[in-house]
């Protein structure tokens, strides 16, 4: 299955509209509709802002092993949209942290980041996840050279590892949905160390452009 | 016993005069305001609108309550935490609808002179008081109920503790057919609490049995239920069905899943940390932003703190 370039601009365009429809819910029940987000709304968006954090990053993940079981490997034209959302809702999660928790006090911020292991972790990989946004341009990765952007970009594997442990550090007590996230990345990690293994592995995750 | 009254009035809390003059005229608009909201087109969004549950009598007001405002039933009921019916806020309203409520009794029992058992009629025949208290979660948010029951201690002066009762533990209620939770060991079930003799004697520390005027819901505990204000709330233990006076520091629930994190006197304290985040500041529900800050013993210090004296509550936590 090959689409065409236009029918792949609409698949584009269809799958950035549906990336936005959580943040854009969220964005209306904070202005309008208060009972979208229940007794504690900043908890509920930053629960829910982690959370598609995470699912952005393993849809992320996945497009390499899907690319490689289907052989479509016109999925790989929307890797770099999903990681950047990916990317866009851990900045609005960690934003909404530090405003609706920490009231912007830095002393205090620092002291959660410094102190609270969950926190250090989280805050970690969003940190990380800054230079693979800030290389995702077409003209980053040529000014990268294809080798040194790839290297760049395997932090994603040390990224979503944290982001599941911060996840799971997070937790109260009920630790099945990070545990749900954990088994799925750990599938989508493993994928790879087993084509790895059988040597399956092909040269073509470097984004071919538009 | 010296009982001091709450003294927490802030200066923003007492009615405006301009605003108290003109009470009757707003108490009019809000009632013009309820026959417009029953048309459904103009639903008063900020009103403590209850359930329609089953109205409670002859309740007394009580000195001990705030004058802050009540957190609005819906959230009351609808944001909880009672993990036998699921870890989410809101699956104890879904959920909690299962919970057989009669027959129900609760055995008092252990260091006693007169163990004996209540029947919860019994039990709804003590003198009823209001009791607005603030609730503090250990989740750094907040809310302001308006509580219905009696002083624990009036239970046990009816069963006599001996000089053996050092503590109380309070056992809730464990229904494998109606509670989804306890399928899973998220926590030890039966949930078990517990306080010192004198804190669960103190005037502050309640059995309540209504909230807003009503029966009490199912997620908030029903039919009986402890109420401990200056503890964060997961040492308020719900639906208890046993009660156990005993020498030994019993050990509860969340002592059991995670000691390093609750300790078993738990008392609200700004300056104590829960691990993983900091007990500082609280959310207000249904506020956004952690903008109260967090009072030790949630406010009520001039009242408990002489309970802790000489207490290092840093290791005490």
């Amino acid at each position: 299955m090959q689409p065409s370039n236009r029918q792949l601009g609409a698949l584009k365009a269809l799958v950035f509209a549906l990336a936005l429809v959580p943040l854009a819910t969220l964005a209306l029940g904070a202005l309008f509709f208060p009972e979208w987000l229940g007794a504690n709304p900043a908890e509920y968006i930053t629960r829910k802002t982690g959370n598609w954090t995470l699912r952005f990053l393993l849809i992320t993940l996945a497009v390499t092993p899907l690319r490689m079981i289907t052989g479509w490997n016109w999925l790989l034209r929307f890797r770099r949209m999903l990681g950047l959302f990916a990317f866009f809702h851990g900045v609005v999660h960690f934003s909404s942290f530090i405003a609706f928790d920490h009231l912007f006090i830095v002393a205090e911020i620092l002291k959660d980041i410094v102190k609270r292991p969950f926190i250090t972790v989280g805050f970690t990989a969003l940190v990380l996840m800054i230079p693979l946004a800030a290389t995702s341009t077409n003209a980053m990765v040529r000014r990268l050279g294809a080798k040194r952007w790839l290297a760049l970009h395997r932090l994603v594997y040390v990224i979503a590892p944290l982001g599941v442990l911060h996840f799971w550090w997070m937790v109260k007590r009920d630790i099945t949905q990070p545990a749900i996230f954990a088994a799925i990345l750990v599938l989508l990690l493993g994928f790879r160390i087993a084509a790895k293994l059988r040597g399956a592995t092909r040269p073509a995750a470097v984004p071919a452009g538009r | 016993m010296l009982i001091k009254h709450p003294d927490d009035t802030r200066p923003s809390e007492i009615t405006p005069k301009r605003i108290y003059e003109r009470r009757r005229e707003l108490m009019k608009l809000a009632a013009a305001g309820s026959i417009l909201g029953a048309t459904g087109l103009f639903a008063p969004s900020g009103g403590a609108q209850t359930a329609g549950a089953q109205k409670m009598e002859n309740v007394k007001k009580s000195a001990f309550s705030t004058n802050e405002p009540p957190t609005i039933y819906k959230h009351v009921t609808g944001y909880n935490n009672y993990y036998e019916f699921g870890t989410d806020k809101d699956d104890p309203a879904e959920f909690a609808g299962r919970l057989r409520v009669r027959p129900w009794t609760v055995a008092v029992e252990g260091e006693v002179a007169k163990p004996r058992t209540f029947g919860i009629e019994e039990l709804l025949k003590f003198p009823l008081e209001e009791r607005v208290y603030r609730l503090r979660c250990v989740e750094a948010w907040s809310m302001v109920i308006p509580w219905i029951g009696f002083e624990f201690n009036r239970i046990a002066k009816l069963v006599e503790p001996t000089s053996q009762a050092k503590f109380v533990e309070f056992v809730t209620a464990y229904q494998l057919e109606n509670m989804p939770g306890v399928r899973r060991p998220v926590l030890d079930w039966p949930y078990v609490e517990g306080l010192r003799i004198d804190e669960a004697m103190h005037p502050l520390a309640i059995l309540a049995v209504g909230l807003y005027g009503e029966v009490l819901p199912n997620q908030n505990g029903a039919p009986v239920r402890l109420v401990v204000p200056w503890k964060y709330g997961f040492k308020s233990g719900k639906s208890i069905v046993r009660i156990r006076f005993i020498e030994k520091q019993p050990k509860t629930a969340w002592e059991k899943a995670a000691p390093h994190e609750y300790g078993f006197y738990s008392n609200v304290n700004p300056n104590v940390d829960h691990p993983r985040w900091s007990q500082k500041r609280e959310k207000r529900i249904p506020d956004f932003f952690a903008r109260r800050e967090t009072a030790i013993f949630n406010g009520y210090s001039e009242q408990v703190a002489g309970l802790y004296a000489g207490m290092d509550l840093r290791k005490f936590y």
